[in-house]
């Protein structure tokens, strides 16, 4: 989706600019052809940056995944015998520890991203469309709802971890002595509990982006297809289904991939809410990952994980790039819909 | 347009629940922080019985909050500083020119975003460190290797953002510099970076953002001198005791400064996205 963006818009663009209509052409201009080294110039630095600190480590990454990289050969990887695909066998051999612990875990973060991303895309729109009128007020509560976006991941997550504590945390506090819905104090950061206490959080942390994205793809709907609509007497739920929501579809399919990408990778909230080994009901892939490496120092199998990681996002992102393009072959101008609608 | 009165009603309760759940945690922040130990290690209590401003002091001292502090300041601002210029540079000549190899830039750089970061944070801890053995240049450990690892996390957003808003700004602006004769850079820098404020600050913000919040890289590749408040917050947790008053009161004073520049910077990153990302 997002390649689309970028690339798409230039294109229209040049054929726009080439029509023989159009004053301004790229061809009248034979300084641009003798600068044709420039964009490259430019692009310089990025490309670099990307290369030292992205792709070289993916490929680094990759080759290690076939090596045996214990903390023998950690002084000097390069020396690590190459074991083949053993590092990957044993990974998806789901009958032995190691395959099952990461079938686990990975079916865990399946989970735990459905429901994150969908609540959070829920709350986000919702509250964005809630703030689409104004009222007295709104700047205040935009700000406010802006600020879990704004604070640090570590010192937001820390706050949640307090207020989850068994013995002093607010969380029982609330459950148990105020409210007596428990019969004692629960364990919100080990055991069952822990997806429910990582899934608060996340949620807690993630919405925002959606509501910001929303908020500025409400911006783009034309006043006048609510006008049209209230005259042909659509009330407002019929309006946020027939208009709102429509409209907001391609905003939506960004906004879904990125969200997903986002949490699927999520590092830095489980490992702050529950430090370097998470429990098994919110083991997510890539503190499981960081586990098997750093802990168990087995690098190769580490990585291995890692690009079984990468290859299902690349999947995953690939079909749904897939679907949503040839779905958004159909009508997507709000105006034409609301016409055939109407 | 009259709203109908169900609308307005479930709007008013969603609107309060949603307040009081995004609040929650920064009341628990604030209340905590002025709480003695005593208070903050035994039951929870809504409002606080003995209010001390002790653990505001005590945070200097249980770790070297300031150094890490400042740790943070140079590394998320260079890294920001950086991030911004070469994306600047980078989506002008994506937006302006036609060039081979465009698409397969866009792709190449997007598409980092879906990288786990797990998985080039040994190899690139393996770089680093065999660069420092070649070349003398400290990488890892140092703050440089983290400023060049942070710039990097944010630069594909912030390139197609600006591309984004760098297609919103009209042609026809630095066409006519460059007919007056200015330079490609100059026609950049005195029309199309003026005119791309907004989402130039937006990308800022979300870099120096990105940099400030991270975690994973920030444990993995810094040592006791160069320390960022990431990882020296877990400083107040000891083996015997957990200074809850004073981690609820350092994480407070780390989030201050964040959250007043981007609640000050709000409307441009509103702004930038709706013209960059939202399209």
């Amino acid at each position: 989706m997002t390649t689309t963006t970028a690339s798409a818009q230039p294109g229209e663009r040049t054929v726009g600019k080439s029509s023989p209509g159009t004053a301004r052409g790229p061809r009248r201009r034979p300084g641009r052809i003798r600068r044709i080294g420039l964009p490259y110039l430019l692009l310089l630095p990025a490309l670099l940056l990307e290369l030292l600190v992205h792709l070289v480590p993916m490929v680094i990454g990759i080759v290690m995944s076939f090596k045996e990289l214990t903390q023998f050969y950690i002084r000097d990887w390069t020396t690590a015998p190459w074991t083949g695909l053993d590092n990957f066998t044993m990974s998806v051999d789901f009958d032995a520890p190691v395959g099952e612990a990461l079938l686990h875990s990975f079916l865990v973060t399946c989970a735990f991203t459905i429901l994150s991303v969908g609540l959070c895309w829920l709350i986000g729109t919702a509250a964005a469309i809630c703030m689409q009128d104004a009222f007295r007020g709104r700047g205040l509560l935009r700000a406010i709802f802006l600020v879990p976006y704004a604070l640090p991941v570590y010192a937001a997550v820390i706050t949640w971890a307090f207020m989850f504590q068994h013995d002093n945390g607010l969380v029982n506090h609330v459950l148990h002595d105020q409210l007596g819905l428990t019969d004692k104090p629960s364990f919100w950061l080990i055991g069952d509990n822990s997806f429910v206490a990582l899934l608060v959080v996340s949620v807690w942390k993630g919405w925002p982006f959606a509501f910001l994205i929303v908020m500025a793809g409400l911006q783009n709907i034309p006043k006048e297809l609510y006008e049209a609509a209230a005259l042909d007497g659509a009330g407002v739920w019929q309006q946020i289904r027939r208009i709102t929501l429509p409209s907001l579809r391609p905003v939506n399919q960004v906004l879904v991939l990125v969200l997903f990408l986002w949490t699927f990778n999520d590092f830095n909230t489980p490992f702050v809410l529950f430090g370097k080994a998470a429990p098994e009901a919110a083991d997510l892939i890539s503190i499981h990952i960081y586990q098997s490496s750093f802990v168990t120092w087995n690098f190769g199998a580490g990585s291995a994980m890692s690009v079984l990681l990468l290859l299902f996002l690349l999947l995953v992102t690939g079909v749904y790039l897939f679907v949503t393009s040839r779905t958004a072959r159909a009508p997507r101008n709000p105006q034409e819909r609301k016409t055939a609608d109407v | 347009m009259a709203a109908p009165r169900s609308f307005t009603w479930t709007r008013r309760v969603f609107l309060t629940l949603l307040t009081g759940f995004v609040l929650l945690p920064v009341y628990v922040m604030v209340s905590s922080s002025l709480k003695p130990l005593e208070d903050v290690s035994s039951q929870f209590h809504w409002l606080p019985s003995n209010l001390t401003i002790r653990p505001y002091i005590d945070i200097w001292s249980t770790v070297p909050l300031a150094k890490y502090f400042l740790n943070s300041l140079i590394v998320a601002g260079a890294a920001t500083v950086c991030s911004v210029v070469i994306a600047v540079f980078a989506a002008y000549a994506v937006s302006r020119y036609e060039f081979r190899g465009k698409r397969v830039f866009s792709v190449t750089v997007l598409s980092t975003q879906m990288f786990p970061g797990i998985l080039f944070l040994l190899p690139l801890f393996l770089i680093y460190v065999n660069i420092g053995n070649a070349t003398g240049i400290a990488l890892f450990g140092s703050r440089g290797g983290l400023i060049l690892t942070y710039l990097t996390f944010s630069l594909p957003f912030s390139i197609w953002m600006l591309i984004g808003y760098f297609d919103s700004v009209p042609r026809d602006l630095d066409e006519a510099a460059l007919v007056d004769g200015c330079g490609p850079l100059r026609a950049l820098f005195k029309v199309v970076v003026p005119a791309a404020i907004p989402g130039i600050v937006a990308v800022a913000v979300y870099a120096f953002m990105t940099a400030w919040g991270e975690v994973l890289f920030a444990s993995v590749m810094t040592n006791d001198a160069t320390r960022t408040l990431a990882v020296g917050l877990q400083g107040y947790s000891t083996q015997n005791d957990v200074y809850w008053n004073q981690i609820m009161a350092a994480s407070l004073v780390v989030s201050v400064p964040v959250v007043a520049g981007f609640l000050l910077l709000q409307r441009y990153l509103v702004a930038g996205l709706t013209a960059g990302a939202v399209k």
